[in-house]
């Protein structure tokens, strides 16, 4: 009998391990790609995987980062750098481009009247759509200091927080599914 | 003798895209009790392969679905 209470003890104790081994119905994404065709297609998994019963963060960086800029908000004090940066790259989800077939800009607007034609969300309403679902936004602090962007000049999205590799590194550990996009 | 189900709730979905019929129905199912049953009419031809994998992941039960022409009618019980 004392033998049962003992192994019982111990199978407890592997579970407790186990349970924290296992990971919770989450997507962690690096949007590491600022191609409105890309960014898209991550807020497509994004609100699908809410739709499927999972939970989503998002992690912005590099190329991705200007797409959270607000199109309406300008902020100075920049360096030379900076204000490049803040001009050659899109001021927002409504001045990215496709990775493919821009032509000039004139690809994307194709695609942009073809999307609304057939109904396609676009990337602005996806964003609302995903702040709405509770889509979690993280942009990455060594991305925006690097281009020179600063918190003020992003958009207004609940929950969003600015973070570095680590807390990427924590939820990706804890989530089933995680992409690079 | 065909079961009959009392729907409790018609969501449309007609002329939208992925993600939005899965969107969709995932907040429309919340809206009613868990056991009764919500009617959904998608054009999505994707819908065919998506809802019943929405419906396994989210623990959903997809009862019947019926093509009408280009809308597909989907019988989902709401079981979470």
């Amino acid at each position: 009998m004392k033998n049962i209470e003992k192994q019982l003890a111990e199978l407890k104790s592997r579970i407790e391990v186990l349970d924290k081994k296992t990971t919770e119905p989450k997507v962690s994404m690096i949007v590491f790609s600022g191609d409105l065709d890309k960014v898209l297609a991550s807020f497509v998994i994004a609100t699908g995987s809410v739709a499927m019963g999972m939970e989503v963060v998002m992690f912005f960086t590099f190329w991705g980062t200007p797409v959270l800029r607000d199109k309406n908000k300008s902020v100075g004090g920049k360096d030379t750098m900076g204000k490049m940066f803040g001009t050659m790259l899109p001021k927002g989800a409504g001045a990215v481009k496709l990775s493919q077939m821009n032509m000039g800009g004139m690809g994307t607007a194709m695609m942009k009247s073809l999307m609304k034609k057939k109904n396609v969300a676009s990337l602005e309403q996806m964003l609302e759509m995903a702040e709405e679902l509770g889509v979690k936004i993280y942009v990455c602090e060594m991305s925006m200091d690097l281009m020179g962007f600063k918190r003020e000049e992003m958009i207004e999205y609940n929950g969003l927080e600015f973070c570095g590799v680590a807390k990427f590194l924590e939820e990706a550990n804890n989530s089933r599914i995680q992409l690079f996009i | 003798m065909q079961e009959e189900v009392t729907v409790e709730k018609v969501i449309d979905l007609k002329g939208l895209p992925c993600p939005m019929p899965v969107v969709k129905v995932s907040k429309g199912i919340k809206e009613v009790e868990v056991g009764q049953v919500i009617e959904a009419h998608s054009t999505d031809q994707g819908s065919l392969t998506d809802f019943p994998a929405w419906a396994r992941t989210s623990g959903n039960e997809i009862l019947k679905t019926e093509e009408d022409g280009d809308v597909i009618k989907f019988f989902i019980k709401r079981n979470v």
